[in-house]
């Protein structure tokens, strides 16, 4: 579909907005890989010329940018000095990582979300509605750090769940199920963490839009011919709340991804997270970069699913695009 | 033989934050024999929309039933619990509201909204549903209702989704259908269309209509029998010739004689339409005596002491006033 | 003796274009070669249905929308293509009032300042003095000074139309367009408001163009009546006449369409004892 065609080329056009704003961002901090070799006096201020000559970082600044993204258009996503690799091969199973890690606490979330929020818009008793509005607020207080923290503690005390990682030990030798099941136990934690970070932004949401929707003519009209409560709920509320909640969706998945990265380095979760905290302290130019544009890749992917779902969810928005 | 439904003196209050309840409706009383047009004649702020609402039970939660009667094929109305009363909507007594792109759900098909009413109160199977839901489209005048099944409501026209909103409510065939302006979101051809709609439904499928409404159009073409209703209270009845030409109550006088009347016949003086002084009442602080006495033209020192009594001076006349009394 | 009318537009014609992928890209003609003559303090009426281009023959009168061509002249001046100051100094000749005034007013603001909104964007007077003016429009319309501090969800509809017409008072128009102003109002409110419209029109002098669905009232409130049908202005008669004669067919229909009344009772005054 043309409009499918034009999501595609915003998407495109904002990936290089992004490259190109993140390269310029990052040339102008001070210092290089090599920078920390100064402090070693063995090594002498004329091979640290020549090493940075030799991976051009001496060049000026759009000739960089234009190498660089040559790189990228050959799928190396340029080159890793810490790594002595390209960056593509060191990215993709972080990507997939930091994807599990998302995906599942974006579908616990909802899936945890969507109920309490119906059921908390039901509620007519004034005690109930103030103590769910205080514990979410109390639960949207807590840092996300915290929050990771607090399960790591936990983790440690009480040992029913591992304190980092994503395998075990002797991962490799179980059955294709035992893995799958040391994973998930694995990922239990840092999604617990996740989840519980925007669970509060979400039910709220949820109920507020429910709410609003409980009080349209068209819910009372279908009251008034007679139709079963749970009929009114699913057929009728839900699809018409839907709409900004899918727009949440959107905006959750960002969220998500950026507190995973936090949480990947606290949990000690092989994802995106903690390899860009190494790059970023190893002044690692290019693998920062391909992290950066990796990140923005999820980003785009969640957005164009929750256009996607919108288009499927409301004919109007439907009538109006195409 | 019981009358199909029967009203006796039912009152509503609204709870409103300020202390004192709102008395939206005071002591109505009224019938509707089984197939007969009935119309209830109001401005706004009159308690038409609390009357019906409160016959169905979809009262807000801040109002309730005070006082009073209803009885619907010999059954109490008020008595009865929500499944009974839900099982009731739609399949005996049906309503459409005022406006009906709000009275539809915006992201479904308007067919499947039809049949879902059907499979509500029918056992049948969802095939059956949906063929009695094209069936009833056809029947409120579309000539592709299939194609208009498959239609959304903002695909459709004022006036066809007014008539899908009515396929909605008569697709079970109820006995009695309550409408709550349903003219008043739609422009005069449309209104025109609904009007012959709702007569030829209710020749062809015997149906009890009571319809409120300010449209005086509508009313007078449809209804057999016309109430005025002002400030909670039924003050006036009769057939609409009787109470819009030879009124009885000063305000049925005043309201009737602020109506457009264009001049059809030459050398006729068209009439400028005639207001009545005042506004309506705060009905959160009834007055002790009638409702109307601070706009009417012919009030006594006795109207502020007293609500007048329903007294009839004639066969099928009623009316609230002292001038009768 | 004719004077020159307070308003002409000649040719009017407005398309919009739907941006629409799959064929049947359609633009949409909302006014087809409209002719329009306003006489200086007459009541004209445009009557027609949804869709028929009446609402938007009567924004691109008022210069809310801009005409795909066409000409419209203002008290003999051409202002189909007037900008900034001079477009500004237009909009305070004309005037519009709309259907939904629950939409049409801020709800955050209260009803003197809701009136007194222009006064302060054409920087009239001091604080006090547009408060004042504000309240002496209110009292115009027949608003009580103890409404002044309300906001418009805390009035009836029949107020809130009368706090628009207010406003649209308060900068001295010379033509006041009403589009749908009457609709959804109940009968009295609608004479009330019909017996004001008259007075304001005796006291500052005013024209105005009445954009309604509602033929039977139009036809009782203005002295001459056009009819639109599909972008046209298919015919324009008397008021008085337009029952007993209509010409277009689709005139005839929407005669057709208006239900018969009983004729309308006498008025009664008085009696026994009254006050």
């Amino acid at each position: 579909m043309a409009w499918l065609a034009r999501r595609a080329l915003h998407g495109l056009v904002l990936l290089f907005g992004v490259s190109v704003l993140s390269f310029v961002l990052v040339s102008l901090a001070p210092g290089d890989f090599f920078a920390d070799m100064r402090l070693n006096p063995r090594i002498s201020e004329a091979t640290l010329r020549a090493l940075r000559a030799r991976h051009g970082l001496d060049r000026p600044l759009p000739e960089r940018y234009a190498l660089w993204m040559a790189s990228v258009a050959r799928g190396e996503l340029g080159y890793s000095f810490a790594y002595d690799s390209p960056v593509a091969p060191l990215l993709w199973p972080r990507l997939r990582n930091t994807l599990l890690l998302t995906g599942t606490a974006t579908a616990i979330a909802w899936a945890l979300a969507v109920p309490i929020g119906v059921w908390w818009s039901t509620r007519r008793s004034a005690a109930v509605r103030h103590g769910l509005s205080a514990l979410t607020a109390l639960l949207l207080a807590i840092p996300d750090i915290l929050l990771g923290l607090g399960l790591l503690l936990l983790a440690v005390r009480t040992g029913w769940f591992p304190a980092g990682g994503m395998t075990g030990i002797g991962h490799e030798g179980m059955s294709t199920l035992a893995r799958a099941g040391d994973i998930a136990w694995h990922l239990a934690l840092p999604a617990g963490a996740l989840v519980l970070g925007i669970l509060p932004v979400l039910v709220r949401h949820v109920r507020a839009s429910v709410a609003g929707v409980a009080e349209a003519p068209f819910v009372r009209a279908a009251r008034a011919h007679g139709l079963p409560e749970w009929r009114i709920q699913l057929g009728h509320v839900l699809p018409a709340a839907a709409n900004p909640l899918i727009s949440l969706f959107g905006l959750s998945v960002a969220t998500l991804l950026s507190t995973s990265l936090l949480i990947e380095v606290v949990m000690s979760w092989p994802g995106l997270g903690p390899l860009l905290l190494e790059a970023l302290l190893a002044r690692d130019f290019h693998l920062v970069l391909g992290l950066v544009l990796a990140s923005t890749l999820l980003l785009l992917g969640g957005s164009l699913l929750a256009d996607l779902m919108l288009l499927a969810a409301d004919p109007r928005i439907r009538a109006e695009q195409t | 033989m019981p009358r199909l439904l029967e009203v006796r003196d039912l009152a509503v209050h609204y709870e409103s934050g300020a202390g004192a309840p709102v008395a939206a409706a005071r002591g109505v009383t009224l019938d509707v024999e089984a197939g007969e047009a009935v119309g209830l004649l109001g401005e706004s702020g009159c308690g038409k929309t609390t009357l019906l609402l409160a016959l169905l039970g979809l009262l807000p939660p801040s109002a309730r039933v005070v006082a009073g009667e209803v009885r619907f094929r010999g059954r109490d109305l008020l008595a009865m619990g929500p499944s009974e009363m839900r099982r009731l909507r739609g399949a005996e007594i049906a309503i459409v509201f005022q406006d009906p792109a709000l009275a539809l759900n915006p992201v479904r098909r308007v067919g499947a909204q039809v049949a879902e009413v059907a499979r509500a109160h029918r056992d049948q199977g969802a095939r059956r549903c949906r063929e009695d839901a094209v069936a009833m489209l056809a029947e409120v005048g579309f000539a592709e209702p299939a194609r208009i099944a498959q239609a959304y409501p903002h695909e459709l026209s004022g006036g066809q989704r007014q008539r899908v909103v009515i396929a909605q409510a008569l697709v079970c065939r109820p006995a009695l259908l309550l409408a709550d302006e349903p003219t008043a979101s739609l422009d005069s051809t449309a209104q025109a269309e609904l009007r012959a709609l709702l007569g030829v439904l209710q020749r062809r499928l015997g149906l009890a209509i009571l319809m409120a409404s300010h449209d005086l159009g509508a009313l007078s073409a449809l209804s057999r029998r016309l109430l005025v209703m002002y400030a909670g209270a039924i003050v006036e009845e009769g057939t609409p010739a009787q109470v819009l030409g030879d009124p009885l109550h000063p305000y049925t006088r005043g309201l009737s004689r602020a109506y457009p009347r264009p001049v059809t016949i030459p050398g006729a003086r068209a009439s400028p339409l005639a207001p009545i002084p005042g506004a309506p009442p705060d009905l959160s602080r009834p007055a002790p005596g009638c409702a109307f006495e601070p706009r009417c033209a012919q009030r006594q020192a006795v109207c502020i002491e007293r609500v007048p009594a329903a007294v009839q001076p004639a066969e099928g006349r009623h009316v609230r006033c002292v001038l009768y009394d | 003796m004719t004077e020159a009318p307070l308003l002409r537009a000649r040719g009017l014609t407005k398309r919009y274009h739907r941006r629409r992928a799959s064929p049947g890209t359609r633009a949409v003609d909302a006014l087809v070669g409209v002719d329009l003559t306003l006489a200086r303090g007459a009541t004209i009426a445009l009557v027609g249905q949804s869709g028929s281009g009446k609402s938007t023959l009567a924004r691109c009168l008022a210069r809310l929308e801009q005409p795909t061509s066409g000409a419209i002249d203002f008290d003999g001046a051409d202002v189909s293509a007037l900008g900034g100051t001079r477009l500004r100094a237009f909009r305070r000749q004309v005037q519009l009032v709309l259907q939904d005034a629950a939409a049409a007013l801020s709800p955050r603001l209260r009803a003197a300042e809701i009136v007194g909104e222009p006064l302060e964007i054409l920087a009239q007077g001091t604080r006090a003095e547009r408060r004042r003016r504000a309240l002496e429009l209110m009292e115009t319309v027949g608003l009580p000074p103890t409404l002044a501090d309300r906001r418009p969800l805390e009035l009836s509809g029949g107020q809130r139309q009368r706090l628009s017409l207010a406003r649209a008072l308060a900068v001295q128009p010379r033509l006041l367009i009403l589009d749908e102003a009457f609709t959804g109002l109940d009968a009295s409110i609608q004479a009330q408001m019909a017996a004001l419209l008259q007075d304001l029109r005796r006291q500052r002098n005013l024209t105005y163009l009445l954009v309604s669905h509602d033929l039977a009232l139009m036809s009782v409130l203005a002295d001459e009546v056009a009819i639109m049908f599909e972008g046209r202005i298919v015919e324009r008669q008397e008021a008085t006449r337009l029952f007993m004669a209509p010409e277009h067919a689709h005139t005839r229909a929407l005669v057709a369409a208006v239900p018969p009344l009983p004729p309308a009772p006498e008025a009664v005054e008085g009696g026994p004892a009254a006050r």
